[in-house]
């Protein structure tokens, strides 16, 4: 009896393997079909990452938004934007959910494992915000600190090499910085513009002048869909050509002199 | 096929001793749902006692408003809602409050709701022969509750209870809201690793469903043993 039940349990649960691994397959031609039919352009990004992406109103506004909405322009699509957790990103790309990923991230070399990037369009540092007054002066002084980061993000990755951090990973940046108010965290380790953004909002609160880690950021595209990387670079190239790039990060970032 | 599966799992769950974020997941989440369903019990049954003698005797009458805003508030808002307030504005500024601590509080409160009208509602089929009976023999008010009127009533909710229980256990799965590492999150950190959707989450829903498993049987087990002393 026991006996019988335990193979069948293994024979439904086999069952159900097998059907997902058929369904992603089913998925990944349905996707390039639909995207020769209707050339819509869909990015997948999380709008809780000013200013790159974030909701101003009903639309999803920011420098990664209106660059793919120009990337999209340029190769005559149409254009549509996912707001999605930051870690269902790169998945939904692989999936076939979205043909983009952009969502200020940095390559790294998980990352490419699972997606191709395109060329970067945007320079990026990972900073630290603590207390004002706090201990705290520079990266070298998280060791064996609490650390707030996002769930995914870069900063995520890298706190969680420090030695003897607790790190805690809130799914949104703002939950973290929160925390942080509040006081139960330390530091918060995030992308340098949201940091910005973040700190402008926030009372008693600063970045330290030390940045945590230099990086770049790119947009995400699927491995089997090379056509789209070379058209998007392509695209990219001849944004920041002509300026409209420089144009639109100008109007979301006040240089620091104004 | 197999190798592929093969390499995902390595690379999901062995690489970086990832499998971590998954055991220490479901150890919190089994403490969270232990100790939230121990205070869900609690005050459910003293909820549940101060409702029902109000409907019997009409004693009790502040208690009673009291348990219906409880119940009403608790009842109307989502546990997720309610996990973010307790965090955010209840606990907004004391510094080490433990996780854990807030989401065995949260759920509790929350399940205690629920548990309530379930044990009331079992209070209430008890048939009301069987109360007459008990004062009719010399008992008291409690005295007939306690040994009569409750016996026959845990007996009666128990399926309900369980039930109950259960999804409290699922629910728990929104602790991730406040930076929590539950089972749920264990998977998310995976993910968000890995960038693997398949293995992760499979494996998170695994674990649910042997817990529920293993809770159920528990139940029937403790249903059976109690209907004995029926016949």
């Amino acid at each position: 009896m026991n006996m019988k039940k335990l193979i069948s349990m293994l024979l439904i649960s086999a069952c159900i393997v097998s059907m997902a691994a058929c369904g992603s397959k089913d998925e990944g031609d349905k996707k390039e079909e639909s995207a020769d039919e209707k050339q819509t352009l869909v990015m997948a990004t999380n709008a809780e990452f000013p200013p790159y992406e974030f909701h101003d109103g009903d639309d999803i506004v920011g420098i990664d938004a209106e660059m793919a909405a120009a990337v999209a322009e340029e190769l005559g699509m149409d254009f549509k934007i996912e707001d999605m957790a930051f870690e269902s990103i790169i998945p939904a790309v692989t999936g076939g959910k979205a043909d983009i990923g952009v969502a200020g991230m940095t390559v790294t070399e998980s990352r490419l494992k699972n997606v191709n990037f395109s060329d970067t369009y945007a320079k990026a540092t990972q900073v630290v915000i603590v207390k004002e007054g706090s201990d705290i002066a520079g990266p070298d002084d998280l060791t064996g600190k609490k650390i707030g980061v996002q769930l995914g993000t870069t900063g995520d990755i890298y706190a969680s090499d420090i030695e003897n951090a607790e790190v805690e990973q809130y799914n949104k940046g703002f939950e973290a910085v929160q925390a942080l108010i509040q006081e139960k965290i330390d530091a918060v380790v995030i992308d340098g513009e949201p940091a910005k953004e973040f700190v402008k909002d926030a009372e008693g609160l600063k970045i330290l002048d030390e940045a945590f880690t230099e990086e770049e950021y790119a947009i995400a595209i699927a491995k089997d869909n090379e056509e789209l990387l070379e058209k998007v670079n392509g695209a990219l190239k001849s944004l920041k050509d002509s300026g409209k790039l420089d144009e639109i990060v100008a109007k979301y970032i006040k240089s620091d002199a104004e | 096929m197999f190798q592929e599966l093969q390499e995902k799992f390595i690379d999901n769950f062995i690489t970086d001793d990832r499998w971590q974020y998954i055991a220490d997941g479901l150890i919190t989440t089994l403490q969270v749902t232990f100790f939230a369903v121990i205070v869900g019990i609690v005050l459910g049954f003293l909820v549940a006692v101060v409702r029902s003698t109000y409907d019997k005797t009409g004693k009790l009458k502040v208690l009673n408003a009291l348990c219906k805003l409880y119940l009403t508030v608790i009842r109307g808002t989502p546990v997720v809602v309610q996990l973010m307030i307790i965090y955010f504005v209840i606990f907004g500024d004391s510094r080490d409050i433990s996780k854990v601590v807030v989401s065995v509080m949260a759920f509790g409160f929350n399940s205690g709701a629920y548990v309530a009208e379930i044990f009331r509602s079992g209070i209430m089929s008890v048939d009301s022969g069987q109360f007459e009976a008990g004062r009719s023999l010399g008992f008291n008010y409690f005295q007939t509750m306690r040994y009569i009127i409750m016996p026959q009533a845990f007996k009666n909710v128990l399926p309900a209870l369980g039930n109950e229980f259960i999804v409290l256990l699922k629910e728990t799965s929104v602790s991730g809201y406040i930076a929590l590492q539950d089972l749920t999150k264990g998977g998310d950190i995976i993910r968000s690793r890995t960038y693997d959707a398949f293995m992760p989450l499979t494996a998170v829903a695994i674990l649910y469903l042997a817990m529920v498993i293993i809770f159920t049987k528990l139940v029937n087990i403790l249903e059976r043993r109690l209907r004995s002393s029926d016949h």
